[in-house]
C-alpha cells in the first residue's frame, strides 16, 4: 500500500507540469500558434486516390495541393488556383482533333483540354523518401523504425507537372480502390485501356513492383516541369471541380516505391497511413487512436491570404490578412473525441477552439429569436462564444421506389397518391423538433447556393406549398385528402378493395433513440389515414434492399461532390437507376422528358439557356414527386472569440489554413475557467480523516470492553 | 504439475478451434463479404467491380468452409477460414480489413488498456476488500447496514452514469482532471486517476458485498473462534485469519479476469478517449472489420484459458492441500 501510494504521488508530481490541473494539452504547448480541434472517427484512408470522406479529407486537404480550391470568402462557391498559376486553359476538339471555338455547341466536341501550368516555386513536405539511401533498404534497416519521424534524414523536392500526371495514373491502380475511378474511365482518354494494361501487368508479375512511369496514358501529356495537358471525351465543365479534389493532387513517384519496399506494410508505414504532399501542412504525428497533428510544411509559400471577398467581409474583419503567407497557424492537433459529451465541455472550457454543436447542447448553446434568427444564448456570449451558419451543400430526403406498383410510376393515380404524401409530411415540423431548427425545408434537390436555385416564390414548389409574402407555405391537409380520394383512397381506403392503405418505410433508424421521429412519421401518414409500416434495418440490409428495389419509401440524403445543380439531379437521372444500372438514382426515377433536359443540362456553362433547362426540370420533378424533397440542413458551429477568420465554407475542406489564433488571449481564457476547485480535495481528505480516527476510537472501546 | 498444465493447454485447442468457427459462423451469418467491402468502400459511387476487387485483394472472394472446387486439402485450406484462422494459432493475427498490422495495434493499444486496467484492479480489490471487512467487522450493527445499503445502491446505478457524473463532477465543475484524452509515461497520470477512480466506484457495491458475504461465512468457523479464545483482536482475526482462509473463494474470481485486463474496458476507453484494446474491439464491430474481430475474440479467448489456468496454480498457492494432476 505505501509502495502504491509513493507511486503514486511521484506520478502526480510527475504530472504536474505547472499547468491547469485539466488542462489535456502539455504545458509547454501555452503561448504557441496551435489549433485544437477534435475528429469523432478515425479515417480510413489518407491516400488521395482512395481518400472521399468528409473526414479524410479534413486532413487531406490541409495536406495535399491539387490545381485548384474554392474561393474562401466568395459566393457562390467559385473555383480559383490553389497548385495552378491559373485556372486551366481548356480548349475545344472535334474528332479530327481540329481545334473548335470556345463558344461551340457541346454536341460538336469531340475532346476538351485542359491545360494546367502549376506554380513553379513549390516544394514536398520533408520525408525520407526524397534521400535515395531509403528507396534501396537492406535487411535491418528498419529495425527501430516504427513511424516516419524515426527515419535519421528527410529530403524534400520541387513539385512537377509529371507528378500530377503520375496520380491521375494511380487512379485506376490495381491494387487500389479509387471511387471515381469508373467516372474518370468515362473521361479521361486512354484511361480505361489504361486500366486493362495495368491489370495485365500485375496478373503477369503479381509481386514485382508496379512502376506506373513505365506505362503511358495517352490522355495525359506532360509539356515541360510545370505545365501537363489532360483530355477528356466530350465537354465536361464540371471537370474543373475535380481538379479541385485530392484524387489529383501531386505523387512523386519515388513515394510509392519507398513504401513499396519490404518492411514498411507490416510497421503500417504505407502511403495509405503517411500522405505527402506540397500543401500547407504535414502530417507530423499520426496516431489515429488518440491524436493526428498536423505541421506547417517548411516549404510551402506559395500562397496569400485572399484580398478580396464579398460584400461586407471587409466589416466584418474576414480581410484583415489579406496579403498574409498562409497558413496563419503553425500546427493543428486533432484528438479523437468519440463521445459528444466530452467534446462539448473540453470546448466550454477553452481545450478546443471551435465546436460543432449536438442536439443535447443546443438549448445551452443556441436561442432563436421570434423571427426565426439563431444566436448565441447568454451563457455563450459570456464567453465570447460565436456561432456562424451555413446551409450545406446536402439534400436529405424521402425517396418512392419508382418501379413499386402501388407508390411508384408516372400514372395519374401514383403521382396524385405520392403528391398527398407531399403535402402531409410536415417537414418543417420535422426540422422544428428533430433538427433544431437547423435545416430548411426543400422545394426541389438543389439547396441554396447551387446554381439553378431561386430564392423567393420562382423557387417554390407548388404542387405541396402555396407561395404567401415569397415565402412557401404548406398546402392544408384537405388538399392531401382530395389528391388522396382523387388517387383511388378516399380516407386512406383503396376504394376497389376496400383495405386500408399500407406504405412500407424503410430506414435504418433503429432502437430508442429514433422511436420518436418514427412514431412523428407515423403520425404525419395517420393524417390521411394511410398506415404507415415501418420496417427498420441495419445498413447493409438497407442497401441491399435498395439495390434490389425491395422498398417502397426510404430515407436517404446526398452530399455533393462539387457545387453544380448536375451533381444533384443525376440522382433522378434514369441511366442513373440503382436497380437497373446500379447508379446513384436510389429512387430509380425514370422520365424520357427529365432524361432529355438532364443530358442537354449537365454539360452546359452556367447560362441563363441552363437556368431555364434547369427550371423545366425541376418544373418535371415536382410535377411528378419522386421524392419527399426533405430539407437541406444547416450546419452550425460555435467558435471562441479567440478564432478569426472563421467564416463558413461548406466546400472548402482545407479552411483552417485561413484561421488565425490568439494564443495568448486562448491561454488567459483557460486560465480564468479553470482554476482547479481545491476545496472538495480538502473536504474529502477530511471526512477520511475524522472517519478513521472515529472507527479506530470505536474499535478501541469495543477491545477494551472484550 | 507439468503434465497437468500440458494436457490443460492441449485441451485449450480445440475450445480455440471451437471460438473460431462460432465467432466466423456468427460473423457471416450476419454479413457477407459483400456487406463488409460497401462498409469499407463507403456510401457513394461503389460498384460491383470495386467490391469483387476489395474481396479479391483481402481473401474474401473465396467460400467460407468448403471450396468443392479445389483438389485434395485445399479443399479445406483455400477457403475463408482457413486463410483466416490458421495463422493465429501462431499469434500472426495478419491485417485489418483497412490494411494495418493487427498484431502492432494489439501492442501499441495494450498498454493504455493496462495503465488503467492494473491499477483499477489492484486498489479495487484492495477497497473492496477493506470495505468487506469493515462491515464484517461492524456486521449486524448500524454500520454494517448502513454499509450494505450504500452497495445495493452503487450496484443499482449504470456504469454509464458514474462516467459521465464523474467527468461532470470532477472535471467539468471541480477541473482537477482533463475531461478526456491520453498521453504516454508519467503525463499519463492526470488522464487515467479519474477512469481509475469511476472503475473502482462501480465496483464496490458487488464486489464488496460479495467478499462480505464470503468473510461472514468464515467468521463462524471454529478456526475463528479459537482465535478469538486465544485473545486476538478482532482485527487480527479478522486480516490475519479469516482474510486468509476466505482467499480461495476470492481467488475463484480475482485470478480468472487478470488475464483480461489486457483487453481493456469499452465503456470507460470510448468515453475517456483512451486509446486502448476495448475501443479497438469496438471500432472493429461497428466498421464490421472481420479480422481483428476474430482476432480479439481469439486472444478473448486465449486470455480466458490462461486465467482458468492461472487459477488451478494459484489454488495450489493458496492451499497447500491443493494439488494438481
Amino acid at each position: 500500500m505505501k509502495v502504491l501510494f509513493s507511486v503514486s504521488l511521484c506520478l502526480l508530481l510527475a504530472s504536474c507540469d505547472g499547468g491547469l490541473w485539466n488542462d489535456p494539452y502539455p504545458a509547454g504547448d501555452a503561448g504557441k500558434s496551435i489549433l485544437y480541434t477534435a475528429f469523432l472517427e478515425r479515417p480510413k484512408h489518407l491516400d488521395p486516390a482512395q481518400a472521399y470522406s468528409e473526414n479524410e479529407y479534413d486532413f487531406l486537404a490541409l495536406i495535399y495541393s491539387p490545381p485548384l480550391q474554392y474561393h474562401y470568402l466568395k459566393r457562390p462557391y467559385q473555383l480559383v488556383p490553389l497548385a495552378a498559376s491559373a485556372m486551366p486553359k481548356v480548349s475545344y476538339l472535334d474528332k479530327r482533333l481540329k481545334r473548335l471555338p470556345d463558344n461551340v455547341a457541346p454536341e460538336r466536341i469531340a475532346y476538351s483540354v485542359y491545360e494546367i501550368t502549376i506554380k513553379p516555386d513549390m516544394q514536398y513536405q520533408p520525408h525520407p523518401a526524397f534521400e535515395l539511401q531509403y528507396l534501396r533498404l537492406k535487411d535491418g534497416d528498419l529495425d527501430g523504425i516504427h513511424s516516419l519521424g524515426d527515419f535519421a534524414r528527410a529530403g524534400t523536392r520541387p513539385v512537377l507537372a509529371a507528378d500530377y500526371a503520375y496520380q491521375i495514373k494511380r487512379l485506376v491502380h490495381p491494387q487500389l480502390h479509387t471511387p471515381i475511378a469508373g467516372v474518370m474511365e468515362e473521361y479521361i482518354v486512354g484511361l480505361k485501356e489504361f486500366s486493362a494494361t495495368l491489370q495485365a501487368a500485375v496478373q503477369a508479375h503479381p509481386e514485382e513492383f508496379l512502376d506506373l512511369n513505365d506505362y503511358p496514358l495517352s490522355g495525359v501529356e506532360v509539356v515541360d516541369d510545370t505545365t501537363y495537358r489532360i483530355t477528356i471525351h466530350g465537354k465536361y465543365p464540371q471537370f474543373a471541380y475535380w481538379l479541385a479534389m485530392p484524387f489529383f493532387a501531386p505523387m512523386p513517384w519515388e513515394v510509392e516505391r519507398f513504401y513499396a519496399q519490404p518492411g514498411m506494410k507490416e510497421r503500417n508505414l504505407t502511403l495509405d497511413w503517411w500522405p505527402i504532399g506540397s500543401g500547407p501542412y504535414y502530417l507530423s504525428e499520426n496516431d489515429p487512436n488518440r491524436r493526428m497533428v498536423l505541421t506547417r510544411n517548411p516549404y510551402y509559400s506559395s500562397e496569400q491570404y485572399p484580398s478580396e471577398g464579398e460584400t461586407g467581409d471587409t466589416a466584418s474583419g474576414f480581410l484583415d490578412d489579406a496579403g498574409t503567407r498562409l497558413p496563419l497557424i503553425d500546427s493543428i492537433v486533432f484528438s479523437l473525441e468519440k463521445e459528444t459529451i466530452p467534446y462539448w465541455n473540453k470546448f466550454l472550457q477553452g481545450y478546443y477552439d471551435a465546436s460543432g454543436i449536438s442536439s443535447d447542447s443546443f438549448d445551452q448553446a443556441v436561442q432563436v429569436s421570434v423571427s426565426g434568427e439563431a444566436n448565441v444564448s447568454d451563457a455563450m456570449k459570456a464567453q465570447d462564444i460565436m456561432l456562424s451558419t451555413a446551409v450545406a451543400t446536402s439534400t436529405m430526403y424521402t425517396g418512392f421506389n419508382w418501379l413499386d406498383p402501388v407508390v411508384g410510376g408516372p400514372s395519374e393515380r401514383a403521382t396524385r397518391l405520392r403528391r398527398a404524401i407531399a403535402i402531409a409530411v410536415d417537414f418543417e415540423e420535422f426540422i422544428s423538433i428533430f433538427a433544431n431548427g437547423r435545416g430548411i425545408s426543400a422545394q426541389s434537390p438543389l439547396p441554396p447556393g447551387i446554381f439553378g436555385h431561386h430564392e423567393g416564390c420562382a423557387g417554390v414548389n407548388r404542387y405541396v406549398y402555396d407561395c404567401v409574402q415569397d415565402k412557401p407555405k404548406r398546402k392544408s391537409i384537405a388538399e392531401a385528402k382530395r389528391l388522396l380520394a382523387e388517387a383511388g383512397y378516399p380516407g386512406g381506403v383503396d376504394a376497389k378493395t376496400k383495405q386500408p392503405l399500407v406504405i412500407h418505410f424503410d430506414t435504418t433508424a433503429t432502437g430508442l433513440g429514433n422511436k420518436s421521429r418514427l412514431d412523428w412519421l407515423r403520425k404525419q401518414f395517420d393524417k390521411l389515414g394511410i398506415q404507415l409500416d415501418v420496417r427498420s434495418t441495419d445498413y447493409n440490409r438497407f442497401q441491399d434492399k435498395i439495390r434490389r428495389g425491395d422498398t417502397q419509401m426510404f430515407f436517404i440524403g446526398w452530399n455533393a461532390d462539387y457545387p453544380d445543380p448536375e451533381n444533384f439531379l443525376f440522382l433522378l437521372h434514369g441511366p442513373q437507376g440503382k436497380v437497373k444500372f446500379s447508379g446513384e438514382n436510389a429512387s430509380n426515377y425514370s422520365s424520357p422528358e427529365f432524361d432529355r433536359l438532364f443530358e442537354r443540362m449537365k454539360n452546359m456553362d452556367n447560362t441563363p439557356q441552363r437556368q431555364q433547362i434547369i427550371d423545366d426540370m425541376l418544373e418535371v420533378l415536382r410535377r411528378d414527386s419522386p421524392w419527399l424533397w426533405g430539407f437541406h440542413p444547416k450546419s452550425y458551429v460555435l467558435q471562441h472569440g479567440w478564432l478569426h477568420n472563421i467564416k463558413s465554407n461548406i466546400m472548402a475542406n482545407n479552411k483552417l489554413k485561413y484561421w488565425r489564433v490568439d494564443a495568448e488571449q486562448r491561454d488567459k481564457m483557460r486560465r480564468e475557467w479553470n482554476q482547479p476547485e481545491r476545496a472538495p480535495l480538502w473536504f474529502g481528505a477530511a471526512a477520511v480523516l475524522l472517519f478513521g480516527v472515529w472507527m479506530w476510537r470505536v474499535l478501541r472501546k469495543r477491545e477494551q470492553a472484550k | 504439475m507439468i503434465a497437468y498444465l500440458i494436457r490443460r493447454i492441449l485441451y485449450a485447442i480445440p475450445i480455440l478451434i471451437g471460438v473460431n468457427l462460432l465467432t466466423f459462423a456468427l460473423f457471416f451469418v450476419v454479413n457477407t463479404p459483400d456487406d463488409m467491402a460497401r462498409m469499407q468502400l463507403g456510401v457513394k459511387r461503389v460498384t460491383q467491380e470495386a467490391i469483387d476487387k476489395w474481396k479479391q485483394q483481402r481473401g474474401y472472394d473465396k467460400p467460407l468452409l468448403l471450396n468443392s472446387a479445389a483438389d485434395g486439402a485445399d479443399k479445406l485450406t483455400d477457403t475463408i477460414f482457413w486463410k483466416k484462422s490458421a495463422s493465429m494459432f501462431v499469434f500472426d493475427f495478419g491485417y485489418s480489413d483497412d490494411g494495418r498490422s493487427i498484431g502492432r495495434e494489439i501492442a501499441k493499444r495494450m498498454g493504455p488498456s493496462l495503465t488503467i486496467a492494473i491499477p483499477t484492479f489492484l486498489v479495487g480489490l484492495a477497497v473492496y476488500i477493506s470495505f468487506a471487512l469493515l462491515m464484517t467487522l461492524f456486521r449486524a450493527t448500524v454500520l454494517d447496514m448502513a454499509g450494505v445499503a450504500l452497495c445495493v445502491l452503487l450496484m443499482s446505478i449504470s456504469g454509464l452514469f458514474y462516467i459521465i457524473g464523474g467527468q461532470f463532477v470532477v472535471s467539468k465543475l471541480w477541473h482537477l482532471v482533463p475531461i478526456s484524452g491520453y498521453a504516454g509515461g508519467a503525463d499519463s497520470f492526470k488522464f487515467v486517476v479519474l477512469p481509475i477512480l469511476i472503475g473502482i466506484a462501480g465496483g464496490i457495491g458487488s464486489s464488496s458485498r460479495w467478499y462480505r458475504t464470503i468473510f461472514l461465512e468464515e467468521i463462524g468457523k471454529d478456526y475463528v473462534r479459537t482465535a478469538r479464545a486465544k485473545g486476538l483482536s478482532e482485527l487480527r482475526v479478522l486480516f490475519t485469519h479469516v482474510l486468509k482462509n476466505a482467499m480461495i473463494p476470492i481467488l475463484t474470481g480475482v485470478v480468472v479476469v487478470i488475464p483480461l485486463l489486457f483487453m481493456g474496458s469499452l465503456l470507460t476507453e470510448s468515453f475517456f478517449g483512451i486509446p486502448g484494446l476495448g475501443s479497438y474491439t469496438i471500432d472493429a464491430i461497428n466498421a464490421q472489420d472481420f479480422s481483428v474481430v476474430r482476432a480479439m475474440v481469439f486472444l478473448g479467448s486465449v486470455l480466458y484459458i490462461v486465467g482458468l489456468i492461472l487459477t488451478d496454480i494459484s489454488y495450489t498457492v493458496v492451499d497447500p492441500r491443493v494439488r494438481l494432476q
